[in-house]
């Protein structure tokens, strides 16, 4: 075998500290090793070039490069080999950027263990092979998970796109939190007018199949063929007769039931379409409430359909859908405030929050657009907002910013003006987080042209006086106590993980923090995707997001979708693990450890033995570790592979 | 309670003097629920006041001499009446949980404290160890028709992580306590409040100005009667309720009871062993108005 070593001076961010023409020099005398020389940069074009020439004019078989983390330009130096006519798989990178010279400032010692590094990889790739990708076909067809306004985008651009599109929806209505949104941030203009025609067009877009009312129980397979099971929960509708006409919920007599679309403010039916907008506009029956389900009888709203649609007796139904692609949209949650006591711990029913409060002051809300005091449906004359309640306050566990509460609060204090003229809204903030086109200017004008007094500072505590609040917290600015007495406390609540969001992780075998937001596979440069192939994120799922930036990754991820599926076929990872079923015992070990499924048991002449399912295999090589008698070997990091760089190192 | 429950008992300086009804009255509860409290043999003082705020292992080193004693009585609970000796104790056991803290603290003494001991309130005993359905079940004179305001006082329950009992914004403890021994408790919004504490006497006008909030709030929500667990905010509420009143033109007449007492009174304690006596503001006419309200309304219940 012929090697070539590639040191790279990196400008001076390796050659500062490494003498890379003495560590050339070292590894000619490493066996195999034909030609060794160092590089200015050898990402470069030129540099490149060097190296295919070199492979080229001395007949190398293999080339080590010895410059930066295989995590920048492995894909760059793999591409390159290729152009040189050798299998990609013939490289292997020495990190001595990262890994030596921006770590450590003695030249000499860098010197040495970059030489050390150099010998490891060119031990490995004596032992390297040529592995070559499978490819297998795909199902055109996208899962999108979630119907707020990212999964909405990333429907509606994939549909157009040309893609047949399974969007699961967990309420009974598409919309998500904007759909209860008063007006927008920060051009004031109203929310449902904006997401409306956007949620019609979900609706009557041939190539959307929507499930709503339905949740993701299991899903299966790997990239370009999932298998995918939704619960349809039992609406005791049926969906294909029900016309939407509201006759029911006029006639329905059960009318305390929670009315979780306008956030528990105001009560609405049993039966119910839960608002005028909604898609699909269906009615459902909330069993927890209905008087047919709790006392046995009523069956009023099975007498006035006209149309027959109640069944009471409705079960879940369990689907499959085949797609290719996921595009997960869960959205956000909204931080539980009761967690406060001093904020009155949901003691005090003038104290809200502020997704209440845009019920409360829109038209289309449980008070027609006037903003009422729960209490007593007083219009309120000074309204209190406190800013950061569950974000950026670690005796919650909630150290993180949730990023758009500092916006909307501002917006709120604006159409508490305009609703109220004479009214007076003062907003206690941590600091004013407005970092987005048009955003600070907004809170600018909440202050100057609305008369918003902002008051920097946290509030210690909310307490009832007669019948209406005392608030008291801190000027930080003037130094001193403030006490407020309001007639309606807003609080600005953060935003958190959906309820259930590791439960699904889990299902979609992708990573969650420890917040529950699903992990994308690089902060900056991969936002959209996750570490497990095919499944791609949009919205607040992956931690708070306003509306321009959800609507941004929702498409962002149908592109990538797309991207996807623009391939004929798809190229399986060869990096993955390989079951010498001779020495296999059986023991199924390995199929327990696999974090993707991707390990299964077959019966090989009444024998049980591991199987791996190559496209489902992220060869990350826990199975290869576990297994006790070395049956299960990861391509291109195989035991002898990784054992000669262990001898390289030990007995250099 | 099929087992005899017995503590270390830590009174405080303050329990032989200035609450000499809260010490008085916790040990006669405490008879009366078959509690036994065995008093540390010289004890000495918690630390309190001035010690912690010049030197917090001279500080803890007072509190743990005591906490020492503790361990040689051979129990693992100290109970104590006062919230500021709960508050040092506990501290100290706290930053005794650094080994390098507890070394340093045990050169100060002769005996070394081990750190085994956990100091708890009277309150927390009453409301864990004896609990609610054992309480009102020893109740003979219910507290009925008396409408009180549970002021825990603003150290009882915090810092949390230090005190680790109840709620540390709205503790229900007491709560829980007078409502087992049938009262009226009103939801009292500022159960967690500071009274001014030691400013009694540097700056009688914050305690004038905070007290006096608190009683006005008492008396906003319906309540005849504070009860409170802590002796410096019995007598800022009750000794100065008259300099409360002319410094804010108000005419407060609040009686501020030790929750212990009341548990007195519905037990059936003698009131001579409760010392009923000792506060200012006379809890007599509250005790009759609830007495006569709670007769109108059986009567009228018998009459229904």
């Amino acid at each position: 075998m012929k090697i070539g070593v590639f040191v790279c001076h990196c400008g001076s961010n390796i050659e500062a500290t490494v003498d890379t023409a003495s560590v050339a020099g070292t590894a000619r005398a490493f066996p195999d090793v034909a030609y060794a020389t160092d590089v200015m940069y050898s990402c470069s074009e030129p540099g490149q070039d060097g190296i295919i020439q070199a492979v080229r004019e001395k007949g190398l078989d293999g080339v080590v490069v010895a410059s930066c983390s295989p995590r920048m330009h492995e894909t760059t130096f793999r591409r390159a080999v290729e152009r040189a006519g050798l299998n990609r798989y013939m490289l292997e990178m020495a990190n001595i950027r990262e890994h030596v010279s921006w770590i450590g400032k003695d030249r000499e010692a860098n010197t040495n263990k970059a030489a050390e590094l150099v010998r490891l990889a060119v031990e490995k790739l004596r032992r390297n092979r040529a592995l070559f990708p499978k490819s297998f076909d795909i199902t055109r067809r996208v899962l999108v998970i979630g119907g707020g306004v990212a999964g909405i985008q990333a429907a509606l651009d994939c549909a157009d796109g040309g893609l047949d599109v399974v969007l699961v929806e967990k309420t009974s209505s598409i919309g998500g939190k904007m759909a209860k949104l008063d007006k927008t941030f920060p051009t004031v203009d109203c929310s449902s007018c904006i997401l409306g025609p956007k949620m019609v067009d979900v609706a009557q877009h041939e190539r959307i199949a929507l499930h709503a009312y339905a949740e993701v129980e299991e899903i299966g397979g790997y990239v370009g063929n999932f298998e995918v099971k939704i619960r349809k929960k039992a609406t005791f509708v049926d969906w294909s007769l029900c016309t939407g006409c509201g006759l029911c919920m006029e006639k329905c007599p059960s009318r305390k039931s929670h009315d979780a679309f306008n956030e528990g403010v105001g009560l609405t039916t049993a039966i119910n379409i839960p608002f005028p907008q909604a898609i699909p506009k269906k009615a459902l029956i909330d069993a927890r409430f209905c008087r047919q389900f709790l006392k046995g009888k009523c069956g009023v709203c099975a007498k006035v359909c006209p149309s027959g649609a109640i069944r009471y007796e409705m079960e879940d139904e369990v689907i499959t859908e085949k797609v290719g692609a996921i595009v997960t949209a869960t959205g956000f949650d909204l931080f539980d405030h009761t967690k406060y006591g001093e904020y009155g711990g949901g003691r005090y029913p003038d104290v809200i929050t502020s997704l209440q409060y845009e019920r409360l002051l829109s038209a289309s809300g449980p008070t027609g657009g006037h903003v009422k005091r729960p209490s007593d449906g007083r219009e309120p004359r000074t309204v209190v907002f406190v800013q950061c309640v569950g974000s950026r306050d670690t005796s919650v566990d909630r150290p993180y910013c949730s990023g758009f509460c500092c916006m909307y609060t501002a917006k709120q204090a604006i159409l508490t003006k305009d609703h109220i003229p004479e009214s007076q809204s003062y907003v206690f903030y941590m600091d004013i987080r407005a970092p987005g086109k048009l955003y600070d200017e907004f809170t600018r004008r909440a202050m100057e042209e609305y008369g918003a007094r902002y008051v920097r500072g946290r509030v210690a505590m909310i307490y009832p006086k007669g019948d209406r609040l005392l608030v008291r917290g801190a000027d930080t600015l003037m130094g001193e106590q403030v006490e407020i007495e309001a007639d309606l406390v807003v609080l600005a609540v953060g935003a958190e993980a959906a309820a259930g969001s590791p439960a699904l992780a889990e299902k979609l075998r992708i990573s969650y923090d420890k917040y529950g937001f699903f992990m994308e596979s690089h902060p900056k440069l991969r936002p959209v995707e996750t570490n497990t192939a095919g499944v791609y994120l949009a919205g607040a799922c992956q931690g708070p997001k306003d509306i321009p930036s959800s609507v941004g990754q929702g498409s962002a991820a149908a592109s990538k979708v797309l991207g996807l599926f623009s391939r004929q076929k798809l190229e399986s990872d060869p990096q993955i693990s390989q079951v010498n079923q001779r020495r296999c015992v059986g023991c199924g070990k390995c199929a327990l450890t696999c974090p993707f499924g991707a390990v299964k048991m077959i019966d090989v002449r009444g024998e049980p033995k591991a199987e791996v399912i190559e496209t489902v295999c992220q060869g990350c090589g826990i199975c290869a570790v576990t297994c006790p008698q070395g049956a299960v070997q990861l391509e291109h990091f195989t035991d002898n592979q990784i054992l000669a760089e262990v001898n390289a190192l030990c007995q250099s | 309670m099929s087992q005899a429950l017995t503590y270390a008992y830590y009174p405080g300086c303050s329990g032989l003097g200035t609450s000499r009804e809260y010490d008085q009255s916790t040990r006669a509860v405490c008879d009366a629920l078959g509690i036994g409290l065995a008093d540390i043999p010289d004890w000495s003082c918690c630390g309190s006041s001035p010690a912690h705020t010049v030197d917090h292992v001279l500080s803890a080193a007072l509190a743990a001499r005591n906490l020492a004693k503790v361990e040689a009585m051979g129990r693992d609970t100290a109970v104590t009446p006062c919230p500021s000796c709960l508050t040092n104790l506990r501290t100290a056991s706290h930053r005794m949980a650094d080994n390098a803290f507890r070394e340093r603290t045990n050169a100060l003494l002769d005996t070394p404290c081990r750190n085994t001991v956990t100091a708890k309130s009277v309150l927390q005993i009453l409301a864990e160890d004896v609990g609610l359905d054992a309480l009102a079940r020893k109740v003979v004179k219910p507290l009925a028709g008396l409408r009180v305001a549970a002021y825990y006082g603003c150290i009882m329950n915090r810092p949390p992580e230090v005190m680790r009992f109840d709620d540390h914004e709205n503790p229900m403890a007491m709560d829980g306590i007078l409502a087992a021994l049938g009262a009226d408790v009103r939801p009292f919004p500022l159960k967690v409040e500071c009274c001014g504490a030691s400013y009694g006497v540097a700056r009688r006008d914050i305690v004038a100005r905070l007290s006096g909030r608190l009683l006005a709030a008492a008396e906003d929500v319906g309540a005849e009667m504070v009860a409170t667990a802590c002796p410096l905010c019995q007598m800022n509420l009750d000794l100065r309720q008259g300099q409360i009143n002319s410094a804010g033109g108000t005419s407060h007449h609040m009686p501020v009871l030790y929750f212990t007492q009341l548990m007195g009174l519905a037990l059936g304690v003698p009131e001579e062993r409760l010392g009923l006596d000792k506060v200012c503001v006379s809890p007599r006419g509250a005790l009759r108005a609830a007495a006569e309200r709670a007769a109108a309304e059986t009567a009228k219940g018998s009459k229904a």
